[in-house]
């Protein structure tokens, strides 16, 4: 039979941008273990929409690990305890009989709070915005065999392509930077000879637009890598960073 | 109301070309006078927005989500159909066509059909330039692999995430127009009206869901790629936001909605486990390649299953289906899983379960072999149970996955409001009375990239350029003033039933009566609770919070009430088709095998249904295409 806990929440509440805000507590009983976490705060809001309080504010729809929409930072780890999963993949099987949890939303001022534990990271869409994409128009393709791509290099590309763009990696920088979102999509494009062409171009308009953003710079922390729920690794990062160099200098 | 279907006529495989011959187009310096809504940002919205952006048109996006990235396509797992025979298996443009009819159940239009296979394999040539990093041989070129309903291999495939990898295609196909500025992109708002004027659709009504400001917009024409209704039964394979206002609001300004009733449950997602359940998370079909489905021969077996002897597993979909093993169809792989578990022979701690076994393929083939196909699916899957399937065989059940009914269109992808288009999910028109697996990528991409970029200018060169009657107009009022009151009176009510209460309950309903068997009796009870529950709703329901802030239950209030709506006309259009077909099975109308029994003599037709009025009793009339089988011989399904 599946164990049932007792857990003891402490959550933020912001009623708006320019709220300062404040965090709330709340002891929920029969947590059922198999539960997810965000299964656990639809709980939460249930009791307390019963008894009249207003419900905490979260953000979420696949609550399958892929439309990256929850962005919890949970106990001061985004996506909380568990390696490699969102926080809606998160089950309170991780947790035990009597713990306290506090969730906070991601910390960073270009990720401003909408409303309790929801942020605003339209950023990472303008960031894709100005060159995160290959230029082709829809009808102007070749045929899909016409070039061919190596199967490591076609398997490396999607190590980055799989992004879900959450913005763990935001907040668990101390720098608040964006460079593993914006470097993942780099490496996705820039390795497939489809990327090759914009090469240069992505690569300094992605950059100047995350700063642009107010994303503070990396300096190496590895913080986003070791929260990211798709593992992207950091070599992003320095794959950004020497096609930044690169277009700098090519003189062209 | 009068359902023309715009096919053009002659030989299947010229219909589409001498179609595109015909219709009118816009001169490049007259795009720029039009504007053009596309309300979703999945495959098939984002899709059409991009094309339409690049072709000139001026563009305005809009979906619910915080970015057109979240679109509940990127939840697809398993992958997209072509028809391009790179693996040499006799595939082709008729095989697909004929396939995708035949899996079907012959309830689908040939010219839209035949189409859609035509269309496909210029979808994987879109895809591959955008940079859409599909599996590859080691050659270099593209890997292809087998998928259910079908005898070739013909699915393209990201590792299990290719719905993820096509979606961010085309949303990065999208935001280029909007960094260009012809896309002027409206994340978080949510449509609440179709605005029509003189007949034809002329704009939208939307709440932006962070400010709580209802908004009005006037456009040209008007596209819902809104996506599928299968969260009207609560658990389901959908996003939670997922839901059927756009396309129902659209109904109710005119728009006939077709084939409520086909919906399709797919077989292998992993089982609910109790109450606080939120959501159900589908295992890929693709699995079926390589796992064997079995139960126990016996009734209450409980040995672990790696101790049961081969003599005492049935493999029932092997033994039944000889032909097509595992990969049978979507509809007869739930259908059969039910009836083993009905049987008694179900596993797990609720019965309602059957086992999916990689043990076979790990022995043949190693395990990392299947780790590098399924990897992810088997992470998913011991996270979410905390049992590690390379160890012990998956527990799978059926689950809600897809909706083939829809908006009902014609062969342009219109609705039956002028200038009202629907796309994807949102219409009902490719996949008759059942969906093969792969085929959901492929049908939102084809009508978003290939099909609506053309099919549109052909409605909008008829317009007159840069016409407009102004925001102001009566129609944009009415529709606002009441977009507002239903927002008012739901949080008027105050009642003591949460809105998850409400919809949980609605849910059952569904899914014990119009969900994988349905009956007269049944259909009748589910529509008399469903009028009980929804008036019960609209006195009780405890919706909290302000209207002018960012209010989630708010916004799930509204789609629960028009769910409610939707639900009364499944089960009359599931009442209304004396006939089983594809995933619909009345329990009436089987093959003595328990396979579903068509009557192709007086139900071979689409069921538009058209709205009347609501006073506490839903007036649909129904409308029927009668669907014309010119290159196809009708026959009996078999898998067998």
């Amino acid at each position: 039979m599946s164990k049932e806990m007792t857990i003891h929440l402490k959550y933020w509440k912001q009623n708006g941008p320019n709220d300062t805000g404040h965090f709330e507590e709340y002891t929920l009983n029969n947590v059922n273990e198999h539960m997810s976490f965000l299964e656990m705060l639809d709980v939460l809001n249930e009791e307390l929409m019963l008894d009249d309080k207003e419900p905490v504010e979260f953000d979420y729809d696949c609550r399958e690990g892929i439309c990256g929409s929850c962005n919890l930072v949970i106990n001061g780890q985004a996506h909380g305890p568990k390696q490699r999963v969102a926080a809606c993949q998160l089950h309170m099987r991780n947790y035990n009989d009597g713990d306290h949890i506090t969730i906070e939303p991601p910390r960073a001022a270009s990720f401003p709070v909408i409303k309790d534990l929801v942020v605003d990271r339209s950023a990472f869409d303008r960031i894709i915005e100005a060159g995160g994409y290959v230029s082709v128009k829809t009808g102007s393709a070749a045929e899909a065999n016409a070039i061919p791509v190596e199967k490591e290099k076609a398997e490396d590309a999607f190590d980055y392509a799989t992004c879900i763009g959450c913005g763990a990696c935001v907040a668990a920088c101390p720098n608040a930077s964006a460079s593993l979102f914006t470097g993942a999509k780099i490496a996705h494009l820039n390795k497939l000879p489809q990327g090759e062409v914009e090469r240069k171009d992505r690569v300094v308009a992605m950059v100047d637009q995350m700063k642009e953003e107010g994303f503070g710079d990396c300096s190496n922390y590895a913080e986003c890598e070791a929260v990211c729920p798709v593992g992207i690794s950091i070599s992003a990062i320095a794959e950004m960073r020497r096609d930044y160099m690169r277009a700098m200098f090519s003189g062209d | 109301m009068k359902l023309e279907s715009q096919e053009p006529g002659g030989p299947l495989e010229e219909k589409w070309e001498k179609h595109l011959k015909n219709i009118n187009l816009v001169s490049p310096n007259n795009k720029r006078k039009y504007e053009i809504i596309v309300v979703g940002t999945g495959l098939a919205g984002g899709a059409a927005a991009a094309s339409f952006a690049e072709l000139g048109y001026n563009v305005r996006s809009f979906c619910i989500q915080d970015s057109a990235r979240r679109a509940h396509s990127i939840a697809a797992q398993g992958g997209i159909n072509a028809a391009k025979n790179y693996p040499n298996d006799g595939d082709s443009i008729w095989r697909l066509f004929y396939d995708t009819i035949k899996g079907g159940d012959y309830r689908s239009r040939e010219s839209n059909v035949y189409r859609l296979a035509q269309v496909s394999n210029e979808i994987i040539d879109q895809a591959v330039a955008q940079g859409v990093p599909f599996a590859r041989e080691y050659g270099g070129n593209l890997a292809n692999r087998s998928f259910g309903g079908a005898q070739v291999s013909r699915t393209f495939y990201a590792r299990g995430q290719t719905g993820q990898q096509l979606l961010l295609g085309a949303y990065q196909a999208m935001m280029r127009q909007v960094h260009n500025g012809n896309i002027k992109y409206h994340p978080r708002h949510e449509m609440l009206d179709v605005v029509v004027i003189d007949g034809q659709a002329r704009g939208i009504i939307t709440r932006d869901l962070v400010s709580g400001e209802i908004n009005r917009y006037e456009a040209d024409a008007v596209v819902l790629a809104t996506g599928g209704y299968g969260n009207v039964f609560y658990l389901s394979t959908n996003a939670k936001n997922s839901n059927v206002t756009a396309a129902w609001r659209a109904h109710k300004r005119g728009a006939a909605f077709a084939n409520p009733c086909y919906v399709q449950v797919h077989p292998t997602c992993i089982p609910v486990s109790g109450d606080y359940q939120s959501k159900l998370t589908l295992m890929s079909e693709s699995l079926r390649n390589d796992g064997r489905v079995w139960v126990p021969r016996k009734k209450g077996d409980e040995r672990h299953p790696n101790e049961i002897p081969e003599d005492e597993r049935y493999y029932y979909l092997e033994e039944r289906y000889p032909a097509f093993g595992n990969l049978v169809p979507r509809d007869v792989a739930s259908r059969n899983a039910k009836m083993v578990c009905d049987d008694g022979l179900g596993v797990g701690e609720t019965g309602l379960a059957v086992y999916l076994d990689f043990r076979d393929a790990i022995n043949r083939d190693g395990e990392e072999t299947i780790s590098s196909k399924y990897g992810n699916l088997f992470e998913m899957y011991e996270n979410i149970t905390g049992e590690n399937p390379y160890k012990r065989p998956m527990k799978i059940y059926p689950a809600v996955h897809y909706t083939m009914g829809g908006l009902w269109v014609d062969y342009n992808l219109q609705t039956t409001i002028p200038g009202l288009y629907a796309a994807g999910e949102a219409n009902f028109s490719d996949h008759g009375a059942n969906r093969l697996g792969a085929s959901a990528l492929m049908q939102g991409l084809s009508d978003g990239y290939f099909v609506l970029p053309y099919t549109i200018g052909d409605y909008l060169a008829k317009q007159e350029p840069g016409k407009r009657y102004g925001t102001d107009h009566e129609a944009f009022q009415e529709a606002e003033n009441e977009a507002q009151a239903q927002i008012d009176k739901l949080l008027n009510i105050d009642g003591n039933r949460t809105i998850i209460d409400f919809h949980r309950s609605l849910g059952k309903i569904v899914w014990d009566k119009i969900g994988i068997s349905r009956s007269e009796e049944g259909l009748k009870s589910a529509i008399k609770e469903i009028r009980e529950l929804r008036e019960e709703f609209w006195q009780n329901v405890k919706v909290p919070g302000e209207k002018n802030n960012y209010n989630k239950y708010l916004e799930f209030a509204a789609r629960v009430a028009d769910f409610f709506e939707l639900a009364e006309l499944m089960a009359q259009d599931a009442l209304d088709r004396e006939e089983s077909a594809g995933c619909h099975l009345r329990e009436e109308y089987q093959t003595e095998e328990g396979e579903a029994l068509r009557n192709d003599e007086e139900y071979s037709y689409v069921a538009a249904w058209e709205y009347k009025d609501l006073n506490g009793k839903l007036e649909e009339t129904l409308h029927k295409e009668n669907l014309e089988f010119e290159f196809v011989e009708l026959k009996q399904r078999s898998y067998k």
